[in-house]
């Protein structure tokens, strides 16, 4: 158990690693993250009166589209010197790749939420940066990018690779994000975890199925 | 390459499928009764729900199969989950169509964004969503191979769509609930009939479907050696 | 099963066939290879020289066949063959971003060498790039980034190699530079199955020679006794008898 956790750990750190070096993934989801957030602003001249309404469901989108776009650099960044290949050939079970992998992207996605919530507080005027909302985005983020890892490395293999992540990705993940958005928005009025806890269990319940088929499949999705 | 359903009981299957299908046209548009409240726009129901049970029942197969293709590698299951996508694909549409239709008169629109329908759009998309990506991988083992996890994957859609009416507060009718349902007897016979009748008709199809894309297999490999 | 007296061969493969849809690329290949020897597989592009060698990595399964690398089936659980196999391919599998040795300690750790430290340092420095060990692997030359790919894949000891036209690529220099680390590695005792496709070098570097053409196993000759012109004509009479079809896709 422990040298599984080692080699899960590794490719963690190597991705982590590589990123801090050039800081291109984390910058560009960032950048992207905001642009979302101003481009909804204009298109639906947030206001004071609505914004409470609005903000979750701009929220989930800013996120969900920076993800994909670290998802889809995940595998491509492996696939660009064949890496993907000396990865496979090492004598670590595939799942366990696919776990570092997915950890790697959760890490990520997660840093970026947590930079873009206090800049969403300040741009929306709204609390945002609260326990409970922390607690859904990180339930909503590991499904995403548990699902995101494994079509990601399906896509980096096809051809129409930057678009046919977004295709699969999101019918896929739509019932996670409407959860998503439900929740937030019921704690943003005011409710408790409790009182959404129907749309934390839909989080929870789709996050274990999604896992448990990515890491079954994964595999399949890089043997050749 | 082993060929499925030539021959006589092929034969006789594609017949006791029209024949079934016609029967239960008759069933939907005279034997049920016509009923109280909605007038004869209710007898799009037994499509409505025959389609919908055929298109579930069609990606529930295409699960099976893309399981069977990634533990045993035999092309004849990866046939069968595309056969399956596609007809259950049609079918699925048809239903939509028909409760569109429906919805018109009864809920004064033709859509709306509630539960049930949100669900069933979703569900639309993903099974289009894999008839795509099969056309943009070129190696077909691996086509077949990222198809059957998808097929897996997508699949979660389809519970959820079915649960959507009892899960949530919505205007769309549930018919069958725990405690029974809300069907007189003659509307309840038309409609055990015209589920048998579209289960049959998606058997036909099936056999039809998978046949052809053996045969185009065949005709594939007969290609080749002449080109030797 | 057979006996353990006589020892396993290094590398087996038994009727390798791999179609990609229509395409067959390997119709039975059979090659058995005796702990120690260097054989270098030839052929013409297309013909399936990296398809079988990314067979005998594990990383792609055959279509039929059985293959084993010291008796371990590689239909099996392969963790343990893959312990087993070091593969140097035309792309050098490693992190741009990371620095020579980050690579190695990365795949050193999936690969639990022991004492890694000390390993990556003797690899560097036999590889000669010691002192460029802080450096990203992007700012290396095609040469530098080959020779820390044989580091790479020699990390973990592996009795067999498999080396798919390592010298794609490489400059006069950097080609010889490699041929030496090259001989050096089978002077270990190691196994070496290297594709390539320039006859001279293959008959110089190798032990034994084997033609692929058409999908299967064609010729093979020890190379002691063996003259450039007997090779070329060998070569020259398959691959001219059975023109290498366009397989696109088939040989990356």
């Amino acid at each position: 158990m422990s040298s599984a956790w080692q080699a899960v750990w590794a490719v963690v750190k190597k991705d982590i690693l590589a990123e801090l070096r050039t800081k291109e993934t984390l910058s560009m989801m960032l950048i992207f993250v905001l642009l979302a957030v101003f481009i909804f602003n204009f298109a639906f001249d947030l206001r004071v009166e609505n914004v409470r309404e609005v903000a979750p469901g701009v929220m989930w989108v800013a996120f969900v589209f920076a993800g994909v776009l670290g998802l889809n650099r995940s595998f491509i960044q492996e696939a660009d010197k064949g890496c993907l290949d000396g990865l496979l050939m090492t004598p670590v079970d595939r799942s366990l790749i696919y776990l570092g992998k997915m950890l790697g992207n959760l890490i990520f996605m997660l840093a970026v939420d947590a930079i873009a919530l206090p800049v969403f507080s300040v741009l929306l005027n709204l609390a945002l940066v609260r326990w409970d909302i922390a607690l859904i985005v990180v339930l909503g983020t590991l499904g995403f990018a548990g699902v995101g890892t494994l079509f990601s490395a399906m896509t980096a293999n096809t051809r129409a690779r930057e678009v046919m992540l977004p295709l699969l990705l999101f019918p896929v993940a739509l019932p996670l994000v409407l959860a998503a958005v439900k929740a937030t928005a019921g704690v943003l009025d005011g409710a408790s975890l409790g009182e959404v806890a129907n749309w934390l269990n839909l989080l929870i319940g789709y996050d274990v199925v999604f896992l448990t088929i990515s890491y079954l499949t994964f595999d399949y999705v890089v043997e050749s | 390459m082993e060929r499925w359903g030539v021959g006589k009981i092929a034969i006789f299957l594609h017949g006791l499928a029209g024949a079934a299908v016609l029967t239960a046209l008759y069933m939907a548009l005279v034997f049920a009764p016509r009923e109280a409240a909605m007038g004869d726009v209710q007898r799009i129901f037994y499509w409505h729900v025959a389609t919908a049970w055929v298109g579930f029942f069609a990606f529930f197969i295409t699960l099976i199969a893309s399981i069977a293709y990634l533990r045993t590698g035999r092309r004849r299951w990866d046939i069968v989950a595309l056969s399956s996508v596609e007809i259950g694909l049609a079918f699925a549409v048809i239903m939509t169509v028909t409760g569109s239709l429906w919805a018109k008169p009864v809920w004064n629109t033709w859509w709306t964004w509630e539960p049930r329908l949100t669900t069933v759009a979703i569900m639309l998309l993903i099974y289009a969503t894999y008839l795509l990506l099969r056309r943009v991988i070129e190696d077909p083992g691996r086509r077949a191979r990222f198809a059957a996890v998808y097929g897996i994957a997508g699949f979660v859609s389809v519970p959820i769509t079915f649960m959507a009416i009892r899960w949530w507060r919505t205007i769309h009718p549930v018919i069958f609930k725990s405690e029974g349902f809300d069907l007189s007897p003659a509307m309840l016979v038309a409609l055990i009939v015209s589920v048998a009748a579209y289960s049959l008709l998606y058997v036909s199809l099936l056999l039809l479907r998978t046949q052809l894309e053996f045969l185009s297999d065949e005709a594939a490999e007969l290609r080749e050696s002449l080109d030797e | 099963m057979k006996g353990q007296v006589e020892r396993w061969p290094a590398v087996e493969a038994r009727g390798i066939s791999k179609a990609f849809g229509r395409y067959r690329v390997l119709r039975g290949v059979d090659l058995r290879i005796q702990p120690g020897e260097f054989v270098a597989l030839l052929g013409p592009n297309g013909a399936g020289k990296t398809t079988f060698l990314r067979i005998l990595a594990t990383l792609s399964r055959p279509s039929e066949g059985r293959a084993w690398i010291n008796g371990q089936p590689l239909d099996g659980d392969t963790r343990r063959v893959r312990q087993q196999i070091g593969l140097v391919s035309h792309q050098t599998f490693l992190y741009g971003d990371l620095t020579a040795e980050e690579n190695l300690r990365f795949y050193g750790r999936l690969y639990r060498v022991p004492a890694l430290e000390e390993r990556i340092a003797e690899l560097l420095q036999r590889v000669g790039l010691y002192e460029r060990r802080h450096d990203p692997v992007r700012t290396f030359s095609r040469g530098m980034q080959q020779r820390l790919s044989i580091a790479r894949a020699v990390l973990h000891d592996p009795p067999v190699l498999l080396l798919d036209e390592p010298d794609t690529g490489l400059d006069q220099q950097a080609a010889r530079m490699l041929r030496e680390l090259l001989s050096l590695m089978g002077a270990e005792q190691r196994t070496i199955l290297m594709t390539t496709h320039q006859l001279e070098r293959a008959r110089e570097m190798s032990t034994r020679v084997a033609i692929l053409a058409g999908g299967q196993i064609r010729w093979d000759s020890p190379t002691a006794h063996l003259s450039t012109a007997e090779l070329a004509e060998a070569y020259m009479e398959l691959v001219e008898r059975r023109p290498a079809n366009a397989l696109p896709g088939a040989s990356a």
